[in-house]
């Protein structure tokens, strides 16, 4: 492999191959159907020759001398017997026999016809569009003509005339018929009727004198017409006798019987004794076409006329679409698998390359033992069979060949197509190296950059160290280590190219030898970067690179903030990880993929990583009610961030002991210039200004995924690094308060007293009241119909109204009797997790299940459920649950309940394939497009999709979806001239004159909290 | 680089703004809209001096330059993205539409799977046509337009009974309804003639009319054609559009915080609609794409993709998504002038790689017309080049860096 240069491919060309060509490039000729013989070498001109390429190691290839593993193997050939269609090429063969002359094989257009198709060719080529369809086109209108314009044949009865041309017929899937047409077989009956007509009788006499007449004037047409009309006296007129042989069923000029010779002089019988449509005198039969017929067919069209149809007249010759002979795919594309018992298992290709040689040999012998038309057919037909599974064992109408266990057999277009086929599931799409996967589980103590890996994926990945001076000592350090210790090493290259293996016994040794220039494959350590990937990988934010910390277990380990993006719970999820293995691909990770550049979201334009659940439920209960905290406590809410001073106490409490806030531990996090106002998902007002949180509630607005404003502003306005800090600190801080405080959540907190209880039923009592009474109007027929609306549905939409009614008051008063401080509420309020609706159906009415977005209606017949009387419309009747969760659902309840879950489990199934399909097609139809330097959008090949993106050219990852303008040139002339600027510096950054720091690492760079020195409190 | 004369009329409309601060703006690479914004600004300020507009000039360039697109990014991955990842969350159910519990429409994944796939009628298809000032606020006036639009069918007229022994159909027609649809008459008499007319036009039969009830037959008397006469019957249209199967009448608010009358029909016909009297058309909207196009042109049906699924994706509460991948999906669906469906049909079927084509759906079929046409693939897409592993010419693979030695530094500080 060394010195070996990479070649690239400049571009493919397509086309048919030539017959000659496979000759050509054959290695050899196949002819035996066996692959091994008893001792177990392959046979030679056999499926398995080794001059085919060798699959067994130890096996030199006979074509290119290398071993297996780097031959790549070499075609081989079988001469067939007789040629045979090419299944892909089956609608394209009956276009061109329907469009080309049977004689002369020209196309039946004229030349401006032609040229005018060869130009909508170019334009369609142009255009982007689809060049069959032309063809098509093209094909349509040459089969219009019933005679060629290019050449004549002879005709006994009128000379030379214009090639009579017939229909196709095509059978699928490979056999095609000319429809010729032919004296009935019936002929005498149904002359000797028509002569005798209805009222008159026609004598022969004057039969022959009619129809010679007739002939005469076609011959005087067609010499007017053809212009130059070779003479040909040699014509044939009719007598009467031969209309008496014809009547009596015998042939005519001393043939036995009438043929297809006689269909002219029939044709004009007809017409002179204008027979009717059921009475025709010539019957049309089929004539098979056979593939060698076809081939010399093809042969004759001329190249240009070729092109008019749009067919590459030099890459693809029509004939070559018939096969004379198959190309024998290299042994390397079918390898056989030797099975524990030493039994060998070919591939499905051999198999059927094995029948194909069989039924080769076996046509060959019997044509030469002179075997008769029908068994030469019959084996014909069987050999095109095998040639057509052989290229696509899917074809509709065929029965597909089989193995012996009764699978069908996965043939050249199977290897190709669908999912797991070649393309999409071999070219698109490649398994990899360095890679691994394994169940992932929380560590709040990591940063959201950081990912925990176990020790034994750290072992197995590897990142390849280029020894140098600087670097020998730790290089040597690790092949030292050996393989089995952590920071070891598995590889070593020397600058000559070999490869050793590390092992236990020859590390000590082997670590002496490494120099400068040498590669060591060394065990990923802390701080490498990875990638890491969740499927389904629906968005950028799928996949993104992490800083390495090697653990102990074997789960990868996430800080909890990065669920969302990755869409990731920990009930068993399992994540994979990629190891880089170039300078140039973990730069771009770092630089490009990873978290912190990825925590706003392309699809909004605000941040998708944040606080999430616990977090947001722990900044809720740190400022809501703005607790108070000692310093013991407060140091210990701030322990696990960057800051370790507490700023001036906010007072002192009863006891006299300095006190800190809840809103001023939270502060300490802010940059000291961070000014904002927003309205909380709580409720209130929350005002930030100089970095003090002054009042409001940190809760999911501010601090959440999905938008978070004190995150997003500070990923916008100040720097990524800024806003990883800030979410690694605000998960801590969170953490700490909510031990703190301590948060549970029991039975208990879902249940409220008696008399609100009894407010529940009431409302729901009164709600079945007036059910009942719209059912009673709708009985008594008095019920109104809304406009469009039938009275039934009326009614259904109306018991709907005011079932749902119910079920917001029954939530309404539970929500009356719930204390503030109760942990549901205060989930449902922070936007922790949960909803007032999950608590209203916990402690009030679960409320109506519905399947269809309607009341339940199915079941037994005009009722729901044989509990029920038939056409009962009561709303427990049709799936109203009237108890809550905590109270328990009857058993009636249940079976509705489960009803509209069940629908929702289905929905889901339904929805996830054909939004994964949308997905997919979105993707492939845009996924050419790029934004370029002069701002328009392009694809690949340089058409203009837009002219500026979004029409303003606007990234959508910096400006929230839901913003009018991303710059508000108002508070910028305000900050200006009202000149509020601490020092120089900082208006040189309002100014946009220094950009943040560009940081790469959890370890090195600006802002970082994780090595000391640099802290981030003094932004 | 502006000339200095061309600043003048930013001097003229603002006065506030000295030419020296026009010539700052000017020298920014801010587009015209912030520019302008910046002379109101100044404007509204007062007292602004040339140095602090520069410093506003150039705090607003930096921010500006900071929210473009980066050159080279893969924006249309990113908005396939950004607009198939929220399709996991949607619902699979027809809803009712907006408000207007009359009527069902499909929404959610359903929808978005039509509108991307550009199909030649929607599942259900519907317009919402606005009124011009005279017919808007006027609830008879919006009516006529309503008896314009919506199909008038003879059930809605009145009774239809078959007499078996004589072989005659027999129409009573309902005199309110018929002057209620046929505004301009007085006389129902008169418009039960309209309608005898229509009848006898249609079918090809004899009517007789009285007052208001019209009877007729078949020419010889035969059972099976009294049966399809009326069921023919059924299915001739009186008034208003064939498609159009009903309409909707709903007062809304505008803009303006007035309230009109819109109009929503079920079943579209958009050009016809457009057509009649009263109808604002500068406002009527309809849901199929390919109408719109045949009747406004590509660039409504551009806008009409973008509206229509911005509106799916808000009914299902994923009102989020950035606009601007919308637009992108438009514009790729309207860029070769017609609409074309994003699947193997439209977009991914008329690539020009034969590999990216086969990679996508019918590979077999694709390589085979690829040889018969004698195509070349030249390795210029994504796709492509994933396949043969060359690296893609997008994102940084469409950048090349050379090592080499540093060009002479004289134009280093400008």
């Amino acid at each position: 492999m060394a010195g070996q240069t990479p070649k690239e491919i400049g571009g493919i060309n397509f086309g048919l191959m030539d017959p000659e060509t496979y000759r050509d490039m054959s290695a050899t000729k196949v002819i035996t159907a066996d692959t091994y013989d008893d001792d177990g070498y392959p046979i030679d001109m056999g499926l398995m020759d080794p001059r085919l390429g060798v699959i067994d190691p130890g096996l030199e290839c006979r074509t290119c001398g290398k071993h297996s593993g780097s031959c790549n193997g070499h075609f081989g050939h079988i001469e067939l017997a007789a040629p045979v269609i090419h299944v892909g090429f089956t609608k394209l063969i009956r276009r061109l026999l329907r469009a080309t002359c049977r004689n002369c094989g020209r196309l039946a257009l004229s030349d401006e016809e032609k040229a005018e198709f060869e130009e909508k060719l170019q334009r369609t080529k142009d255009l982007g569009g689809d060049p069959t369809d032309v063809l098509k086109a093209a094909v349509r209108q040459a089969r219009k003509s019933s005679e060629c314009s290019y050449c004549t044949s002879t005709d006994p009865y009128l000379g030379e005339v214009p090639t009579t041309q017939y229909d196709i017929k095509h059978e699928k899937p490979t056999t095609y018929y000319e429809e010729l047409e032919v004296p009935q077989s019936d002929l005498h009956r149904r002359l000797s009727s028509a002569m005798e007509g209805e009222e008159e009788v026609v004598k022969p006499e004057e039969l022959a004198e009619q129809v010679n007449e007739r002939l005469r004037k076609e011959r005087d047409r067609l010499d007017d017409t053809m212009g130059s009309r070779a003479d040909n006296p040699e014509v044939e007129t009719v007598e009467a006798a031969d209309i008496q042989s014809l009547m009596s069923g015998e042939g005519i000029r001393g043939r036995t019987r009438p043929d297809r010779r006689d269909a002219t002089l029939l044709k004009h019988i007809e017409r002179v004794l204008n027979v009717g449509n059921d009475e025709r005198l010539i019957d049309t039969s089929l004539d098979k076409l056979m593939p060698s017929d076809i081939r010399d067919w093809f042969e004759d069209i001329p190249d240009e006329d070729l092109e008019a149809l749009g067919i590459h007249p030099q890459k693809s010759r029509p004939e070559w679409m018939i096969l004379t002979v198959l190309p024998v795919p290299p042994v390397t594309t079918r390898p056989s698998i030797t099975l524990d018992n030493g039994q060998r298992s070919e591939d499905d290709l051999t198999h059927k390359l094995v029948d194909i040689i069989r039924i080769n040999q076996r046509f060959m012998e019997n044509r030469e033992a002179g075997a008769p038309q029908l068994i030469i057919e019959d084996l014909w037909e069987l050999l095109q069979y095998h040639v057509t599974t052989f290229i696509d064992n899917e074809i509709s109408g065929t029965p597909p060949a089989r193995h012996r266990s009764g699978r069908p057999l996965k043939t050249l277009s199977q290897r190709l197509k669908g999912k797991e086929g070649r393309f999409r599931g071999s070219l698109s799409g490649k398994r990899v190296n360095f890679s691994a996967r394994t169940v992932i589980s929380p560590d709040p103590t990591l940063s959201l950059n950081e990912v925990g890996v176990p020790e034994r994926v750290a072992e197995e990945m590897t990142q390849t160290m280029n020894v140098s001076e600087r670097n020998i000592d730790r290089a040597r350090q690790y092949v030292r280590n050996g393989p089995e210790a952590h920071p070891g090493a598995n590889y070593v290259k020397r600058p000559d190219g070999r490869r050793l293996k590390v092992t236990e016994k020859n590390c000590e040794e082997l670590a002496e030898k490494v120099e400068p220039g040498w590669e060591v494959n060394r065990h990923l350590v802390d701080g490498d970067i990875v990638i890491f990937n969740r499927q389904p990988s629906l968005h950028r934010m799928s996949i993104m690179a992490h800083e390495v910390v090697v653990m102990p277990y074997k789960t990868f380990r996430l800080n909890t903030v990065v669920c969302p993006p990755y869409n990731a719970d920990f009930d068993g999820d399992e994540m994979n990880m990629h190891a880089l293995q170039n300078e140039e691909a973990r730069a771009e990770a770092r630089v490009l993929m990873r978290v912190q550049e990825q925590i706003l979201s392309p699809r909004f334009g605000e941040n998708i990583i944040g606080a999430i659940q616990d977090h947001i439920s722990g900044t809720y209960l740190l400022t809501h009610e703005n607790p108070e905290f000692t310093e013991t406590q407060a140091l210990d809410l701030l322990r696990a961030t960057s800051v370790d001073e507490l700023p001036e106490p906010d007072g002192t409490n009863e006891a006299g002991r300095e006190i800190w806030t809840g809103r001023t531990v939270f502060s300490e996090l802010l940059p000291d210039d961070l000014s904002l106002e927003f309205t909380s998902s709580t409720g209130d007002t929350v005002i930030i200004e100089n970095g003090q949180l002054i009042e409001g509630t940190i809760d999911e607005d501010a601090v959440g995924a999905f938008g978070g404003e004190v995150v997003d502003t500070l990923t916008k306005v100040y720097s990524e690094t800024r806003a990883r800090v800030f979410i690694n600190e605000v998960a801590s801080l969170a953490m700490r308060a909510i031990m703190h405080f301590g948060f549970s959540l029991g039975i208990d907190d879902e249940s409220i007293p008696p008399e609100a209880t009894e407010q529940v039923d009431e409302a729901i009592d009164s709600a079945y009241e007036r059910v009942q009474e719209l059912i009673s109007t709708y009985e008594a027929g008095d019920l109104e119909s809304l406009p469009g609306r039938t009275i039934d549905e009326t009614l259904e939409m109306k018991i709907m109204q005011t079932l749902g009614k119910a079920r917001d008051s029954a939530g309404e008063i539970a929500e009356d009797h719930f204390e503030d401080d109760n942990p549901a509420v205060i989930m449902a309020r922070s936007g922790a997790r949960g909803s007032m609706l999950n608590l209203t159906q916990m402690t009030g009415c679960v409320g109506q299940q519905a399947v269809r977005g309607e009341r339940i209606n199915r079941g037994y017949e005009d009722r729901t459920l044989a509990h029920y009387e038939a056409d009962d419309l009561s709303a427990e009747a049709h799936g109203f649950v009237e108890n809550s969760y905590r109270s328990g659902l009857t058993p009636e309840e249940f079976f509705f309940h489960a009803m509209g879950g069940r629908e929702g489990l289905v929905d889901t199934a339904v929805r996830t394939s054909k939004s994964g399909y949308l997905q997919r097609r979105l993707i492939n139809a845009l996924s050419e497009l790029e934004a370029q330097y002069d701002g328009t959008v392009r694809d690949t090949s340089g058409t203009i999709v837009q002219f500026e993106f979004g029409e303003d050219g606007t990234s959508p990852v910096k400006v929230s979806s839901n913003e009018e303008s991303a710059i508000d040139i108002g508070s910028i002339t305000d900050r200006i001239v009202d000149a509020e600027f601490g020092s120089e510096e900082e208006k040189e950054r309002f100014l946009g004159r220094r950009e943040a720091p560009t940081n790469l690492s959890e370890y090195a760079g600006p802002g970082l909290d994780k090595a000391g020195g640099v802290g981030v409190s003094d932004d | 680089m502006t000339d200095g004369g061309s600043v003048d009329r930013f001097v003229d409309r603002h006065e506030q703004v000295t030419e020296d601060i026009a010539l700052v703006v000017e020298d920014t690479e801010l587009p015209r809209r912030l520019r302008d914004e910046i002379y109101e600004n100044v404007d509204a300020r007062g007292g602004v001096t040339t140095e602090q507009a520069n410093e506003i000039a150039q705090a607003a360039e930096s921010r500006y330059l900071d929210t473009r697109v980066d050159p080279l990014d893969p924006v249309g991955t990113v908005s396939a993205q950004s607009i198939g990842e929220p399709g996991t969350q949607m619902t699979m159910n027809t809803f009712h539409y907006a408000g207007v519990a009359e009527m069902d429409v499909t929404q959610g994944l359903p929808r978005l799977i039509e509108l991307v796939d550009a199909r030649k009628t929607p599942d259900t298809p519907i317009m919402i046509v606005h009124l011009d000032e005279e017919h808007a606020t006027d609830r008879e006036k919006a009516h006529e337009v309503v008896w314009q639009l919506e199909a008038t069918k003879v059930l809605a007229l009145g009774d239809v009974s078959t007499n078996v022994a004589d072989m005659r159909v027999t129409v009573d027609l309902n005199e309110e309804t018929l002057l209620e649809r046929w505004p301009t008459y007085d006389d129902a008499t008169e418009v039960a003639g309209v309608v005898s007319d229509i009848v006898q036009d249609s079918l090809g039969v004899e009517t007789v009319l009285t007052g208001t009830t019209i009877e007729f037959g078949p020419e010889e008397p035969s059972y099976r054609q009294l049966l399809q006469l009326v069921e023919q019957l059924r299915e001739i249209v009186f008034k208003g559009i064939e498609e159009v199967s009903r309409v909707v009448i709903r007062k809304e608010e505008v803009d303006s915080g007035d309230e009109e009358y819109v109009l929503y029909t079920e079943g579209s016909a958009f050009a016809d609609a457009l057509e009649i009297e009263g109808v604002d058309a500068s406002r009527t909207t309809c849901n199929n794409i390919h109408e719109i196009h045949r009747t406004l042109g590509i660039e409504a049906a551009r806008e009409t993709i973008i509206n229509e699924t911005m509106e799916t994706l808000e009914e299902q509460g994923l009102d989020d998504v950035n606009i601007r991948h919308l637009m992108l999906v438009a514009d790729i669906m309207t860029n070769r002038g017609t609409v074309e469906s994003i699947g193997r049909h439209g977009i991914s079927g008329s690539k020009e790689s034969v590999l990216a084509r086969a990679a996508f759906e019918v590979t077999v079929n694709h390589l085979l017309d690829a040889a018969i046409h004698g195509e070349k693939d030249d390795l210029n897409g994504v796709i492509e080049n994933v396949i043969v592993g060359k690296p893609v010419a997008i994102g940084t693979g469409d950048v090349d860096l050379r090592m080499g030695s540093a060009p002479d530094t004289t134009s280093a500080d400008d």
